[in-house]
């Protein structure tokens, strides 16, 4: 990855206290697992920003090298990957996410 | 494609002591959801635990013959 990218990717998830790199956008997720992940922040009402990675093939690529994670979506908390589709399940229906994000959104 | 058998294996090479359950969500075996029971999570964050799975995958990961990888992981009880 080459460093304007991974300053994009800085620049990005430093953006929102909560961001989501996904596949299409809020209203129209191009991906089941992209769609989870919008939903659970949608019940949850905490406001945060996306980004569609298929628009742009260096973030595409890049944000996969960023976290070591293979998968798209990722979710970022105050620019801590906290993790994809299958982890923000658990820790939803844990309440540890409610919990997560009402401490991130408060400070 | 892979088999949900090569996803097993590449997974218990990583992981020898892990119990591995593959299911193919499609029968299409690009699909695959992957439940992992394994000592070596012991004190890892998810985030970390899910790394471990994935890095078994790695080249079936890059190369897009597993498109879609639902992971789930947990210590043995």
């Amino acid at each position: 990855m080459d460093a304007s990218t991974q300053q994009k990717i800085e620049a990005l998830i430093a953006s929102s206290p909560v961001f989501v790199f996904m596949k299409g956008n809020k209203l129209m997720p191009q991906c089941g697992f992209s769609n989870n992940v919008v939903q659970i922040l949608t019940a949850l009402a905490v406001p945060f920003e996306t980004f569609d990675v298929l628009t742009d093939m260096e973030i595409r690529q890049g944000i996969k090298e960023f976290s070591d994670w293979p998968t798209i979506p990722q979710v970022y908390v105050n620019s801590e990957f906290i993790g994809g589709s299958d982890i923000l399940i658990e820790m939803y229906n844990s309440g540890e996410l409610r919990e997560k994000l009402a401490i991130a959104l408060a400070s | 494609m892979v088999h949900p058998d090569q996803v097993r294996d590449a997974i218990r090479r990583a992981l020898p002591d892990a119990e591995v359950e593959v299911e193919d969500l499609t029968g299409g075996g690009d699909h695959l959801q992957v439940r992992v029971v394994s000592g070596a999570f012991s004190g890892l964050a998810r985030v970390k635990q899910h790394q471990l799975v994935y890095g078994a995958l790695r080249s079936e990961l890059a190369s897009e013959a597993i498109h879609a990888l639902a992971v789930q992981t947990a210590l043995p009880v």
